[in-house]
């Protein structure tokens, strides 16, 4: 287990090293091979009506003229090792500077982090609870009304947009009737009540795409695990319906979810990003849009890292987990 | 002393969409303690619904149960679900035919008998009950109880996991033990062994036994009384020396004469029993054995078509048959084929084509 662990550490710094180099191609190889020269690249950075000596000044910071593989290595070396850059010290992880404003990408991009953790966490935590329990007593009670009415809301919920259900939620519930007025992020460290209660809206509305999806995906578990002969096998001992169901069938059940959740909260964690934009708070998803938006490729590149990081230890996450849960599988 | 268990005209009919299945249609039996009967008949002739539902696990199926099932003289058809719950695993238990797939793969074989223990004795300590644990293991000869009751049902082989179903069934020392094909799953070798520990176990717990099976040779080694169903109705019912020394139903000698056995010339061809098993749906009219049985023509008119022949003894006391023919003609007919004799039609193109007829089809 120890030994699998490790090795999948290892094997997650070359995949974050891929990562990178297929990214950087993207930015820096594309272009060159459609024909652009050195300077036409720097011409994008340095605003409207450069002269060609502030053009030349940007082609020499940015070490355009270096063949690319120098621009890659100096771009993983300043990662692990941090650089010096126009008198500045940039420390590791140093993931280059905004065009922006000629900060670092890190700080930047890391005090976005909690926004779009604190919209994730809750959420997933609220769908999680949400779906399986829908899922379970839809499962249970096959056909009755609840059944077919949570699947129709389960329907609507997958395919109702975020920034649909999320303006209506706004709408309703902060302008109409004013119970969440002013939903703004703030920081936990700051006001805990104001963090949860500003958050709560986002947390629905993220929540009720997700629990839609694992509503369905934990109902037909459950309708597959009840047939198995095991059930019947508790049954037989004389459990109570309830130790069967939670015990028994739920336990099988929660195994597929579990790989479907980590994945989803991986992504999520890369940035929120609908759901930012509708309730304006600035997290990943937001600084993700802005750099795009701004063609900052050091922002690009450094998000594109991270959030590949994330999903790459929610799946390590997830094969512990899956080895805990089901003992059949071995590392 | 009144039997263990008295099951009395039990009908389990299951609403579907293609119409009414009556996977048990009036059978009766009763069995006493420290006995063992078997039943026997083809797959679909009702025998595994007839054993979960003496142990109420029809639920929810919507299966509609009539008739009287009595365990110790407590009337089990209709009664409260929680009471049906407290019986099962402690007086009545039940071991199924895949060990593999009956065990739960997420839960050590150990915790899993625990649970079986602990929720009929919820004053049993963890310790005490895991102890308990063991020793079934010991008993049922699984080697190291100790170490093997922390392993998980995949680290078993396939003769050892029914040997942990047994332990769970009988943990809490059942007075009813139903095996529904116990060892259908299981290598040949191990067979015996499993049908040898649950004789064991039987003489030594006392408890009683229902042996289902199609394997007239489990039946043959361990059974007291037999009882033969087909399409969900008994179609005899006696002492295993009556239904093997003189069986008085045609379904009972088409699967006898089906069976290879030793004592006979290897030249003896087996006879097989024409036809398959009728749909459940539309049991054919009359007898339902009627389509695959070569001998209506000896019964007047076409009684075998319309008539349904009832369950009664014709002999011996204790040994009934559900047959038109006469008990001189069945007598007659059973010494031409323990004779060795193959029926006449056996070969005939007739003999399937009486098969064929729409009743006798399996829905498609």
């Amino acid at each position: 287990m120890v030994t699998f662990i490790i090795r999948r550490l290892i094997g997650t710094v070359f995949i974050l090293l891929l990562v990178a180099a297929i990214t950087f191609a993207i930015f820096f190889l594309l272009p060159r091979l459609a024909g652009e020269t050195a300077y036409g690249l720097a011409t994008q950075y340095v605003g409207r009506n450069p002269t060609p000596a502030a053009v030349h000044q940007m082609e020499q910071t940015l070490g355009f003229n270096e063949p690319l593989y120098v621009q890659f290595g100096r771009y993983i070396k300043a990662i692990v090792a941090g650089e010096h850059y126009q008198g500045q010290w940039c420390g590791p992880p140093c993931l280059g500077y905004s065009f922006k404003n000629q900060q670092p990408v890190w700080p930047q991009m890391i005090s976005d982090v909690p926004v779009t953790l604190s919209i994730a966490i809750g959420a997933a935590v609220l769908w999680l609870i949400g779906g399986v329990t829908i899922g379970v007593i839809s499962a249970l009670k096959r056909g009755t009304i609840f059944d077919r009415l949570s699947m129709s809301v389960a329907l609507a919920g997958v395919s109702l947009p975020v920034f649909f259900t999320g303006l209506i939620a706004l709408e309703l519930f902060s302008y109409k009737w004013p119970i969440f007025p002013n939903v703004q992020y703030v920081a936990i460290t700051q006001n805990p009540y104001l963090w949860a209660k500003n958050l709560v809206l986002p947390w629905i509305v993220l929540a009720f795409l997700y629990a839609a999806l694992y509503a369905r995906l934990t109902r037909a578990g459950m309708l597959e695990t009840l047939n198995e002969d095991y059930i019947r096998t508790a049954r037989a001992k004389g459990l109570r319906e309830r130790t069967v169901i939670i015990k028994h069938a739920l336990r099988a059940a929660l195994t597929p979810i579990v790989t479907i959740f980590g994945l989803d909260l991986g992504l999520l964690l890369g940035g929120a990003i609908l759901t930012e934009v509708t309730f304006s708070m600035h997290g990943l998803g937001l600084f993700t849009v802005e750099a795009i938006n701004n063609q900052d490729f050091p922002e690009i590149m450094g998000v594109t890292l991270l959030a590949a990081f994330f999903i790459i230890i929610a799946n390590l996450i997830v094969d512990i987990l899956y080895s805990v849960l089901d003992p059949r599988v071995r590392y | 002393m009144a039997p263990l268990l008295e099951v009395e005209d039990l009908r389990i009919h299951f609403q579907t969409d293609d119409g009414l299945v009556k996977a048990v249609d009036g059978v009766s039996f009763s069995l006493d303690r420290g006995r063992t009967l078997g039943i026997v008949g083809e797959s679909g002739s009702g025998k595994s619904v007839t054993s979960l539902g003496i142990m109420g696990l029809n639920r929810g199926s919507n299966a509609k149960t009539t008739g009287k099932i009595r365990l110790d003289g407590e009337q089990l058809v209709g009664a409260d679900q929680s009471r049906v719950q407290h019986l099962r695993g402690a007086k009545m238990a039940m071991i199924f035919q895949d060990p593999l797939s009956s065990l739960h793969p997420y839960y050590k074989v150990g915790d899993q008998i625990i649970e079986a223990h602990r929720a009929h004795h919820p004053g049993v300590t963890k310790k005490d009950a895991r102890h308990r644990t063991i020793d079934m293991l010991r008993r049922v000869g699984i080697p190291e109880p100790a170490v093997r009751v922390d392993d998980y049902p995949h680290q078993f082989s396939g003769g050892m996991r029914q040997r942990v179903m047994i332990a769970m069934a009988l943990v809490n020392n059942p007075e009813l033990l139903i095996a529904d094909e116990p060892t259908t799953a299981l290598d040949v070798t191990v067979q015996a062994q499993i049908l040898d520990l649950i004789s064991d176990l039987q003489s030594e717990f006392g408890s009683a036994v229902i042996m289902i099976t199609h394997d007239l040779g489990v039946v043959a080694e361990l059974s007291d009384d037999i009882l033969v169903m087909y399409a969900g109705r008994p179609a005899e019912y006696g002492s295993a020396a009556d239904i093997f020394g003189r069986p008085e139903h045609p379904y009972t000698w088409g699967l006898l004469s089906s069976m290879p056995r030793l004592d006979r010339e290897r030249t003896t061809r087996l006879v097989p029993i024409p036809g398959t098993p009728p749909s459940l749906i539309r049991v054919p009219a009359g007898c339902p054995f009627h389509p695959r049985c070569r001998y209506t023509e000896l019964v007047g008119g076409r009684r075998c078509a319309t008539e349904v022949p009832p369950l009664r003894e014709a002999v011996t006391p204790g040994h009934a048959a559900a047959c038109h023919l006469t008990a001189e003609e069945r007598a007659r007919q059973w010494a031409k084929l323990s004779a060795g004799r193959v029926p006449d039609d056996a070969t005939a193109p007739g003999a399937d084509e009486a098969a064929e007829e729409p009743g006798a089809r399996e829905p498609v």
